[in-house]
């Protein structure tokens, strides 16, 4: 059986910043990955994506994004190569096209086995993300028989679809993203809008994801914020690698032709239904944006820097249907397909140890799962930029510190 | 006895020639079947709120209740409240249930079925991780209702089961239950 002291399974941006810090720490490691490198962002990903923060939030440890356009929002293909070049860079010892098949302790450690044998280790990171599966509603009926069903990890392009219209269940980064590609080829979608959070892309002359910078929202830590909880299930915000006025404004979307839906809230004889609560969740998203920019304003107050930059604004609100439709007849209406994108989950069912809650989700405190286990890349694991690709370096080192710390203490036990 | 003379001599209180009539005259005066239900509801204390019913619009014109009805809710001492009525989800399982136990009184009528008794029991449950906040995956509303029906009438089991199935056909309450409505709250 293979012996390494750490095992890291996945490697994207956080298992190879992970093994960048053990090797730093001179700790000897393995990093297992199914496929390739970035393998998720190769195989589950739409071809027109864009990272939807801008390149100066796309860096790797100690590699900062060095082209040109830092304001700019890279292609996946782009983000692909920087990871490639970073796992080089750092000489990570990745072993490509190895599946893990179950973790268990042995001894005072762990074991894991893969397609391509056991692996006996001292400590476990799980790096495989949080975007393992699509997350879909359960309805009592299942869709009629000769509709397309699909999620963002295996949408690719409008090219790809089935003929008629298309539903689009989920109004997030994906979802309106993906409504919005689809109308723009000639097809007719209806997007099903549920709890949404609405942002413009650029206020008052910076990026708004350079707001939340500055205003400290991003380096904001896990055991620092109220109702951890509430804040690792949010909704991600509307919004897609392009500048100037956000095109997944559900205004925007709806000028160009899309038709909003309440929240899908049931299949019944063919048809599906919607919730009425549509405007209030909308409504409930222009007074959440307005929360957020008046937060910036009062930032640019104190700072003194109100009057150095553009006045403060506010969208419009969000305009509704007079009166959104509440069920659809699938086949009657000529729909083709179904595309859910109602969020993502993790994958650690090969994880063969109590550390699950009731819903199945790893327990962890900020990313330490126990000694020696930790997980990386959850929505706000240790930092709401946790899930950003320069989220991954603080995690790593915070991780890797205690992972040290552990090893040390195994060693004189 | 024939036929009509049994119809003749069913009683549910139920005056299904006025409901006839009206049907017809409606179906030629479609502005006469537009209505609009209202209640006024106001705040006491805590949980506690009273509602009152008393105008409704329909046939055209502004009309009123015998008088005015309140309907008080609040909640249980389980939920540090003061109990000074039902919960506002137990006036919807009892506003369900009148609606349905009405129907089938009227469709007996129409049917020509003696009723001796009617009585609805009404269930729903509730997951209170919704309403709490703890579980986003849960919803605030009931997972499931369940009504059954304990009838006395002069009539078959197959013809009872008929009426309740039509009664559910029928039902406002039903359909405000089972499909979703626009609903718009907004803030004076």
């Amino acid at each position: 059986m293979k012996r390494t002291t750490t095992v890291i399974i996945g490697a994207g941006q956080s298992g190879l910043a992970m093994s960048r810090e053990l090797t730093q720490r001179g700790v000897d490691h393995l990093v297992l990955e199914r496929g390739n490198i970035a393998n998720s962002w190769r195989t589950e990903r739409w071809d027109s994506l864009r990272l939807l923060t801008p390149n100066w939030m796309n860096g790797l440890p100690g590699a900062a994004y060095s082209g040109k356009d830092l304001d700019g929002y890279m292609s996946v293909q782009e983000l692909i190569r920087n990871i490639d070049c970073f796992a080089a860079k750092i000489s990570a010892p990745i072993m490509s096209e190895t599946t893990v098949l179950g973790v268990t302790r042995r001894g005072s450690g762990y074991q894991v086995q893969t397609d391509q044998g056991a692996i006996q280790c001292a400590s476990v990171v799980l790096a495989t993300g949080a975007t393992s599966k699509a997350s879909r509603p359960r309805f009592d009926e299942p869709l009629p028989a000769d509709i397309t069903e699909l999620t963002p990890l295996d949408y690719k392009s409008p090219q790809g679809l089935p003929p008629g219209k298309i539903l689009v269940v989920g109004a997030s980064a994906s979802g309106t993203q993906i409504a919005r590609e689809i109308q723009a080829s000639g097809r007719q979608v209806v997007l099903a809008v549920g709890e949404h959070l609405r942002v413009p892309r650029d206020y008052r002359g910076a990026d708004i994801l350079k707001w939340m910078e500055i205003t400290g929202r991003w380096g904001a830590k896990f055991d620092e914020v109220d109702d951890l909880e509430r804040q690792r299930g949010l909704p991600s915000l509307q919004l897609t690698g392009a500048s100037g006025d956000n095109p997944l404004d559900l205004n925007n979307l709806q000028d160009g032709g899309i038709e909003l839906v309440g929240r899908m809230a049931a299949i019944r004889d063919g048809r599906a239904y919607f919730s009425g609560s549509l405007p209030n969740l909308c409504k409930a998203a222009d007074l959440k944006l307005n929360r957020l920019l008046q937060g910036f304003d009062d930032w640019a107050l104190d700072m003194g820097m109100d009057q150095a930059i553009d006045q403060p604004y506010r969208l419009l609100p969000t305009r509704l249907p007079k009166a959104p439709r509440l069920y659809i007849d699938l086949k009657q209406e000529g729909f083709g397909a179904v595309i859910w994108a109602t969020g993502y989950r993790p994958d650690h069912s090969w994880l063969k140890l109590p550390v699950f809650d009731r819903k199945g989700r790893v327990l962890h405190h900020g990313g330490i799962i126990s000694d020696g286990l930790y997980v990386m890349g959850l929505p706000f694991l240790r930092r709401r930029k946790s899930t950003f690709i320069d989220g991954a370096g603080d995690d790593a080192r915070d991780l890797a510190s205690h992972l040290e710390t552990h090893l040390g203490q195994r060693l004189a036990a | 006895m024939n036929i009509q003379t049994e119809i003749q001599t069913v009683d549910n209180g139920v005056n299904v020639e006025a409901l006839l009539g009206a049907r017809e005259a409606l179906s030629e005066a479609p502005a006469a079947a537009q209505f609009t239900w209202r209640s006024l509801c106001e705040w006491q204390n805590g949980a506690h709120s009273r509602s009152t019913v008393e105008g409704f619009f329909g046939l055209g014109e502004e009309q009123l209740h015998r008088e005015a009805f309140t309907i008080d809710a609040d909640h249980p001492a389980q939920f540090a409240a003061e109990d000074n009525g039902p919960t506002p989800v137990e006036i919807v399982l009892s506003g369900l249930a009148s609606c349905l136990t009405g129907g089938v009184a009227a469709i007996a009528q129409h049917r020509g079925i003696q009723l001796h008794s009617v009585k609805a029991y009404v269930e729903g449950d509730m997951d209170l991780y919704g309403i709490l906040g703890v579980d986003a995956d849960v919803r605030n509303g009931f997972s499931a209702i369940r009504v059954r029906f304990e009838i006395d009438a002069d009539a078959s089991p197959e013809d009872i089961a008929a009426l309740v199935a039509q009664s559910q056909k029928r039902s406002a309450v039903f359909d405000i239950i089972t499909n979703p409505t626009n609903v718009e709250v907004t803030v004076a």
